[in-house]
């Protein structure tokens, strides 16, 4: 437990991190830094998001599989870590 | 108001019964043929009719009833909790976090991600992987594209009688809303059912205007407020102003009393550059320039006759059409007329005679456009008849650089707000062409055909890629300029100021040059003149042997001249 509160306070330390946010397999948002109307909108898009991008690559070859995805826009970075239960996110404002 | 009463009974209950009787039938008529006739009878010959061996057609035309598409937002509200927990319950979710943290899976989970997410996080912090490595050579290669637009929108008028889109206002901060003025301008055209409203457009949603501006009279033109984006002012076809103000509604907030405002079709307002940020003024073609204060519209606060002779008689006035404004310059403003000259003034000159500084004439019919170069505030440029002039202010008798006579009417015209030497013009022939006078003078770097019919107002957005055009049947074209002809190049300001230096050079040496001829001419004229009086009178018969004989001396110049022409030179012979 304490584990936990460290990993994820020490990346929300880092430089340009905006917020992190814990998902479930459900898109419930478990742990969030951000305001609970952003968080279950970056929950719900994302996790659809994550589900087709590792459908994808398991279609290409089934081997494989999706370790993570990251999408960078105009204003900031959004990194999503995945596992079979659980998704961290995590929105990051490249050094510019 | 009417009462009406409906009651119902059945046909069979009212009326008398049928009764119906069966009866053999009857002959009524029997008209036997009569042999007698079939000699009148005609045969027709020859006989000719007509087969054909094709399959019947039948032409239809099926149209799907339109359906009118509204973009809409939809909110989800939250979902994926299980059955037992209400998400609004804040008690609930905390417990049920919490259990999930507790999970054993979770910490494992959690940690491993973890780590791969900070390699990540601070990879990112370590090096930029987007960064633009080659910054420098991209602007080479920029210059080689040829120079093009794409339409991004087109915004038609809804309303089924089509009317101009004589003036078009984006709005000074985002730049996303237009504001479109509808009138029809033909002479005495006004049709019944014609709709007075001009709309204000948001860029998203080009089906459906945002606002609808519902004034009493239809708007020739409309601006928005510099200062303020909620405000525009609009100038109306009966000389009639008007303001509105965004958040209060469709309806004009106020508007200037009939007897005070303008006769003729109010052609140019625009706001000035004062503290309150409600000054603004108009010009029209009833020859009068007027300056208003919004928050009081019964009557203006000062007023221009555009009289050249300085008399400030109304009789004399020139109808105004253009009217132009540079914030820079807040006391000078000009005015183009109907009758092709430009009048600069100064709104600061103690007499109204003094108020008008200078003219420029040069074109043979309106000047529908004035613009004063924002790069060069001493250039302005001028569009009218089939010609568009850039004249200087200090050469008051031509312009300094025109462009060719084209074959159709050019209606409007503005200046490019990033490089000093593009503009734009629009024809009658439904052509938007933009000019680089650096680059080339005959003809324009980019001629564009819009639409079939004429093109009647031009707008730049301010970042200078964007422009909207409106046409004679109300349809809005909204272009994005390629970035050749919106970027600035490198030494493009130089050689700019060296061009207009150089024309503006020439034409004071030309001017110097036809006064002197003037002046040589006068003082010519004037030593005949004393020449013609000590000459006595003579009487019709001497005038005509003296024409006789001049005409016989010339005739023999002639002869002689062609005879000698005729005979070889000696340096020919040999």
């Amino acid at each position: 437990m304490a584990e936990v509160e460290e990993t994820l306070k020490r990346i929300q330390a880092h430089r340009g991190v905006v917020a992190t946010i814990v998902v479930n397999a459900e898109g419930i948002p478990i742990r969030t830094t951000l305001d609970n109307s952003t968080t279950v909108q970056y929950a719900g898009l994302l996790h659809q998001l994550t589900m087709k991008a590792r459908s994808t690559v398991r279609d290409i070859d089934p081997q494989n599989d999706l370790t993570f995805l990251r999408i960078r826009s105009k204003k900031h970075e959004i990194m999503v870590a995945p596992d079979k239960e659980y998704l961290l996110i995590v929105i990051q404002n490249p050094c510019e | 108001m009417e009462i009406i009463y409906v009651y119902t009974r059945k046909r069979s209950e009212f009326g008398r019964p049928c009764s119906f009787s069966d009866r053999p039938a009857e002959v009524n008529v029997d008209i036997p043929p009569d042999p007698s006739m079939a000699s009148s009878f005609i045969l027709r010959n020859p006989v000719d009719s007509h087969v054909q061996h094709t399959s019947d057609m039948s032409e239809h035309e099926v149209n799907t009833e339109r359906a009118e598409v509204e973009s809409r937002g939809v909110n989800h509200v939250e979902g994926g909790w299980p059955k037992d927990i209400n998400p609004q319950e804040v008690e609930q979710t905390i417990r049920f976090r919490k259990k999930v943290e507790k999970d054993e899976n979770y910490i494992n989970t959690i940690v491993h991600l973890g780590t791969l997410m900070e390699h990540c996080v601070k990879q990112n912090n370590a090096i930029n992987i987007y960064e633009e490595y080659f910054e420098e050579e991209e602007m080479v290669e920029v210059e080689d594209e040829p120079p093009s637009a794409k339409t991004i929108n087109v915004i038609r008028d809804p309303n089924v009688t089509k009317r101009t889109a004589t003036h078009l206002s984006w709005h000074p901060d985002t730049c996303k809303k237009l504001a479109v003025a509808y009138s029809s301008l033909e002479f005495q055209q006004n049709m019944k059912n014609m709709s007075f409203d001009s709309y204000i457009w948001d860029l998203e949603n080009p089906n459906k205007p945002e606002l609808v501006l519902r004034p009493s009279s239809p708007l020739v033109s409309l601006e928005y407020n510099p200062k303020d984006s909620h405000v525009l002012v609009g100038g109306c076809y009966n000389g009639q102003m008007a303001y509105w103000d965004t958040r209060k509604g469709g309806l004009p907030v106020e508007v200037s009393a009939v007897e005070v405002s303008h006769r003729d079709p109010v052609y140019g307002a625009i706001w000035l550059q004062s503290k309150t940020g409600t000054e603004c003024f108009s010009a029209s073609t009833d020859g009068q320039v007027l300056w208003w204060d919004i928050r009081k519209l019964s009557e203006p606060t000062e007023m221009l006759v555009l009289d050249i002779t300085r008399k400030g008689l109304l009789e004399n006035a020139l109808g105004a059409v253009t009217l132009e404004f540079e914030p820079t310059m807040p006391t000078k403003f000009m005015v183009g007329t109907e009758q092709g000259i430009v009048i600069a003034c100064n709104r600061k000159a103690k007499t109204p005679p003094e108020k008008i500084t200078s003219t420029y004439s040069g074109h043979h019919g309106p000047v529908y456009a004035l613009a004063r170069n924002p790069f060069y505030p001493k250039i302005f440029m001028t569009v009218g008849d089939w010609t568009a002039r850039i004249w200087s202010e200090e050469i008051k008798e031509s312009s300094i650089m025109w462009t060719k006579y084209h074959l159709s009417y050019l209606t409007d015209g503005c200046w490019s707000t990033v490089r000093p030497a593009v503009f734009f013009t629009t024809r009658s022939d439904g052509t938007l062409d933009v000019w680089d006078f650096l680059f080339k003078q005959n003809d324009p770097s980019l001629s564009l055909k819009v639409c079939d019919e004429p093109l009647s107002s031009l707008r730049l957005q301010d970042n200078g890629c964007v422009v909207g055009c409106g046409s004679k049947l109300g349809t809005v074209t909204l272009l994005e300029i390629s970035s050749g002809l919106c970027t600035l190049q490198r030494n493009e300001k130089m050689l700019a100021t060296a061009m207009f230096e150089r024309e503006t050079k020439r034409e004071k040496i030309l001017e110097a040059r036809h006064r002197e001829m003037r002046l040589k001419e006068r003082a010519r004229s004037e030593g005949q003149e004393s020449e013609v009086e000590e000459r006595p009178v003579e009487s019709p018969q001497e005038v005509l042997d003296r024409a006789r004989k001049e005409f016989f001396e010339v005739i023999e110049a002639e002869l002689q001249r062609q005879a000698r022409a005729e005979t070889p030179t000696p340096a020919w012979q040999g």
